[in-house]
């Protein structure tokens, strides 16, 4: 099982998702770079958080058209299992791989903050070890997390499953309180209809040390690990 | 010869700097403002060698594609020569 973790010019959470990988998923993984194209070597993907291209144009829409996303494409397309993260949801929308976009988030300002997120959908292969219902505590750091879609897509995202997590209280209720960016129906990360595609805002890879708050996010580590593991 | 793209957020998507701005105009006494929307403007030299309806193709797919995201934007494209 070996995972690789996407580098950009200005992503900055691709150490953090390397050191969950090797250190508490235990597993082989190597940084890409944005130019490389050859993805045959791995299983798993992450596109990590940051400022990929300085947020030029508009968040992740340059990195979306950088050599190595043509290969993601591809990647995704085999069934390959792609985990974008802050940045990395923005750069799945850009790119097609994920419907929908994040925007300016509704008050504006950069949210940098512990939020809570209810685990809407546990038979993927990202949320496989957490249980429905489920409420992790993530940290966010964005100013674009807003994310929009239309009806249609709305609609089939309820429909099919495919809403991954909501932003909620500590109790688990999703409110507009608890809602830091102002995401239509509370959405903070999705699939795509295949799900081997998951973006999300807050950042798990930063919630896996008691020592930084929460350890919540290992479970979605885990359920990867434990997916690639079953299928190996 | 010059393409100017205009990219501009879809009715309906909420435009949070848009607002900030009305408010901010609001308190410093504009009246009679209803709406304020903020988009993006490209200035795109073009090779003089392009025919207009070249041009246009170039700068209207480049609009399509990289410049707006169709998912949330608008974009309108005017050739100058």
């Amino acid at each position: 099982m070996k995972f690789g973790v996407i580098v950009f010019p200005g992503s900055n959470c691709d150490h953090d998702a390397y050191h969950v990988i090797s250190k508490h998923v235990g597993q082989p993984v190597s940084f890409i770079w944005h130019r490389e194209t050859d993805l045959t070597d791995y299983d798993a993907l992450i596109i990590p958080g940051g400022f990929s291209y300085g947020d030029y144009l508009r968040a992740g829409a340059l990195a979306s058209f950088s050599p190595v996303m043509s290969s993601v494409k591809e990647f995704a397309a085999r069934g390959g299992l792609v985990l974008g993260i802050c940045n990395g949801f923005q750069i799945l929308c850009e790119s097609g791989l994920l419907p929908g976009a994040l925007i300016r988030n509704r008050d504006l300002h950069f949210v940098c903050e512990h939020v809570r997120v209810r685990v809407e959908n546990a038979d993927t292969p990202f949320t496989n070890e957490l249980k429905r219902g489920q409420v992790l505590s993530l940290p966010v750091a964005h100013a674009e997390g807003n994310y929009v879609c239309d009806d249609e897509t709305l609609n089939e995202l309820q429909t099919e499953d495919r809403i991954i997590f909501r932003y909620c209280d500590a109790d688990g209720r999703v409110t507009s309180a608890a809602n830091p960016n102002g995401a239509r129906d509370h959405i903070a990360g999705i699939c795509n209809r295949e799900r081997n595609v998951v973006g999300l805002m807050p950042h798990p890879e930063r919630a896996c040390e008691d020592l930084l708050g929460s350890s919540d996010g290992r479970g979605l580590f885990h359920s990867l690990a434990a997916t690639l593991a079953a299928a190996a | 010869m010059k393409a100017k793209v205009y990219v501009t957020l879809k009715p309906g998507v909420l435009d949070p700097q848009g607002k900030a701005i009305q408010n901010s105009v609001g308190l410093m006494g504009y009246g009679g403002i209803a709406d304020v929307r903020q988009g993006k403007y490209f200035e795109i030299a073009l090779d003089e060698s392009l025919d207009t309806e070249r041009a246009r193709e170039t700068a209207e797919r480049m609009a399509r594609e990289v410049l707006a995201n169709p998912v949330i934007e608008d974009y309108r494209v005017e050739i100058e020569a």
